[in-house]
């Protein structure tokens, strides 16, 4: 029997914990930070000596930990691209904006343990000298915004925060800025655009890498919430430590979103790798409803394709000997890391895992999650735009009755002109793999609501309108 | 010629958005924060507020108006006392969300044909659709101005509108008695 793995979520939900800083310090909060400041140069593993930001950035380098915002890139070498001599001031930015549909694990870091993330992010900041960062977080979270804030000002006032943090001489300032609503925001450069104040369309890369050309022109790093809580765990258990958990290419634990048609929906942190989809549905998250049957799930947020109950996945798994094997696997037995969900055709994205049973009708989901996307399209691009637009139309119009034999060929033709790099941004590929996956795996679906559609005659369809 | 008063805000304003200013290497980045503040001053984001907002920040007033007509959060006219968000997506939608949208607008007698911001004429209550409020597990969600309403159902809904005429009734129904 599978179960949770809790680093992040360890004392979340415990009886009596609190957001309060008293609370975080008497469970060894803090602790990290405080003996990372306290040296300043520490031992590389080849023996040189180089000064405690440089360490950390190698711990992190080390732990092969990959960002949990969505795409899933390693932290270390995200965080090697900065140019620390370029005379320009670096910022970071923590992505709390939370806004990929199935998502809600940021959110219990927040409401529940937001010291966990200061301290996370202090010792990120520290390590890629930035003196200025912000927690950029989603305008529905109005108690989760006024619960970082009392925390901000609560390690200010024991000098966590702020000028010659304990001592050390580092100075960092960190605040709350509010979104409003809007999901592409949650886009690192949307995001950026919006922080300095104009509409949030996203820049387009290269060259805007927020790493070269972010807030205001400057080296910027964009991690998502629970990155930033890994970090601390890294550095507190040690880079190599902490990358033997999980597996290889995707260490660590994740903050699992579990939702739909499961009896018991929630958050799971699990060792990466180290569970099954069947074991994620059946055992943590208590199995289907009563005589119902397990027909798809969407395992990364309603941008990830979706997988069906009944798909043969071919994986690889290297021996230790070199070789490499391949079997054939099933969803139940597919095992939840990057790379394993990368080979059945779809990703890890947020960590948002929707199950849907055998009462989902897949036009109708389709149509919800394509609504989703039109509704949030940026309006920059035309392909994303547009494209978007048409989708959704199609789309309620053939779940109100009127399928034609073409609209799987039609969906298709559109969401091919938005995917594959014709947009300024990854929503463009966010809109389309819905469509393109629910289309090609539940095609039988489609076709037998054309079959009833087009067989009706003029009368009846005219009678239908006016029901 | 225009008559219209100049906006004048009131010196807790004021200092409220010179506070948020400061956090910012460039005041243009405080704009969302300020919008946020003067909406919850006056409800919404009236065009002489807006006009200060862009005075104060040094930009000019198409570049707050091109913000509260992006973001789904702003409004330029006021909503009703009690702005009731209801989760339209997938895994809200895949536990009800849809025929609790409808339940509500008909407790309130609005269309529940309608997606966009509706509001009673008494101006009690506004409803609309909105789009994942990052609480699937706890579905159906649904907002009441900032708290948030988690694995609603018809009974807490009809228990929700009820708390919000008690809220509101009270002040009138003082003289009664
Ligand atoms: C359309 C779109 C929406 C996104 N929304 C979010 C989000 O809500 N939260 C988040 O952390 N990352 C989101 N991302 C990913 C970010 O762009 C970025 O990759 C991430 O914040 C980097 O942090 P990480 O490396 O720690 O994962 C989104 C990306 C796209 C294309
Ligand atoms: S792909 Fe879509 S969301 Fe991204 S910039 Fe283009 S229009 Fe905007
Ligand atoms: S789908 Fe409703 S809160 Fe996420």
């Amino acid at each position: 029997m599978a179960t949770e793995h809790r680093l992040i979520l360890k004392n979340i939900d415990r009886q009596g914990y609190d957001t309060g800083i008293e609370c975080y310090l008497k469970h060894g909060g803090y602790n990290t930070l405080k003996a990372v400041l306290s040296t300043p140069e520490r031992k590389m593993p080849d023996g040189r000596t180089v000064d405690t930001p440089a360490w950390l950035r190698n711990e992190v380098l080390v732990s092969g930990l990959r960002g949990r915002g969505g795409a899933g890139f390693p932290c270390g070498r995200k965080w090697a691209f900065i140019n620390h001599g370029s005379g320009k001031p670096v910022y970071l930015i923590c992505n709390a904006d939370e806004s990929e549909p199935g998502t809600f694990k940021d959110k219990q870091i927040i409401y529940k343990d937001p010291h966990q993330l200061l301290e996370g992010m202090i010792l990120s900041c520290y390590a890629n000298h930035v003196h200025l960062a912000y927690i950029y977080i989603r305008g529905e979270f109005y108690e989760g915004a006024r619960i970082l804030k009392r925390a901000l000002a609560e390690a200010r006032s024991k000098n966590l925060l702020g000028e010659d943090i304990l001592g050390s001489g580092y100075d960092l300032e960190i605040y709350v800025h509010r979104g409003a609503g809007a999901y592409i925001c949650g886009e690192e450069t949307g995001l950026i655009e919006s922080l300095e104040g104009r509409r949030p369309y996203p820049r387009i890369k290269p060259p805007y890498f927020p790493a070269a050309f972010g807030l205001y022109m400057s080296p910027t790093i964009v991690n998502n919430v629970e990155t930033l809580c890994a970090v601390r765990h890294v550095i507190e258990m040690g880079g190599s430590r902490y990358g033997e958990l999980g597996v290889r290419s995707d260490p660590g634990t994740r903050i699992l979103s579990v939702s739909g048609h499961v009896r018991k929906p929630g958050y799971y942190e699990i060792e990466i790798g180290k569970v099954t989809f069947g074991e994620l549905i059946y055992d943590l998250a208590g199995g289907l409803a009563e005589g119902r049957k397990l027909k798809a799930v969407i395992p990364g947020g309603t941008s990830a394709k979706v997988l069906r109950a009944d798909e043969r996945f071919k994986l690889r798994s290297s021996g230790g000997n070199g070789e490499s094997a391949e079997t054939e696997i099933g969803l139940l037995e597919l095992p939840f890391d990057s790379d394993s969900v990368a080979a059945a055709g779809s990703m890890c994205g947020s960590g948002g895992v929707i199950v849907l049973d055998d009462s989902a009708d897949m036009i109708d989901v389709l149509r919800n999650i394509s609504g989703f996307y039109a509704h949030e399209s940026c309006g920059q691009c035309t392909p994303c735009r547009e494209g978007s637009l048409w989708m959704s139309k199609a789309l309620n119009r053939i779940a109100c009755g009127g399928a034609r034999y073409l609209d799987a060929e039609y969906l298709l033709s559109i969401s091919d002109g938005i995917a594959g790099g014709k947009t300024v941004c990854a929503f463009g590929e966010a809109c389309a793999w819905p469509v393109m996956s629910f289309v090609e795996k539940f095609r039988g679906e489609f076709e037998a609501r054309a079959a009833a559609d087009e067989s009706r005659s003029e009368e009846e369809n005219a009678d239908m309108i006016v029901a | 010629m225009s008559h219209r008063k100049y906006f004048k805000p009131a010196p807790e304003l004021e200092s409220e958005v010179d506070a948020l200013v400061a956090r910012y290497p460039s005041p243009r980045s405080a704009v969302v924060m300020v919008m946020h503040t003067v909406q919850e001053y006056f409800g919404c984001i009236p065009a002489d507020a807006l006009e200060w907002i862009a005075r104060k920040l040094d930009i000019e007033p198409i570049n707050v108006y091109e913000l509260v007509t992006f973001y789904p959060m702003f409004h330029q006219a006021p909503v009703g006392k009690f702005h009731i968000k209801v989760c339209r997506t997938l895994s809200c939608a895949l536990r009800g969300s849809w025929r609790l949208h409808e339940f509500l607008c008909d407790r309130l007698g609005l269309d529940s044909g309608v997606d966009g911001p509706q509001t009673t004429p008494d101006g009690m209550f506004t409803v609309e659709f909105v789009e994942c409020l990052a609480s699937c597990g706890t579905a159906p969600a649904m907002m009441c101005n900032d708290e948030l309403y988690e694995e609603m159902d018809r009974e807490k809904t009809s228990e929700l509108i009820e708390q919000c005429k008690k809220k509101w009734l009270p002040n009138m129904d003082s003289n009664h008695d």
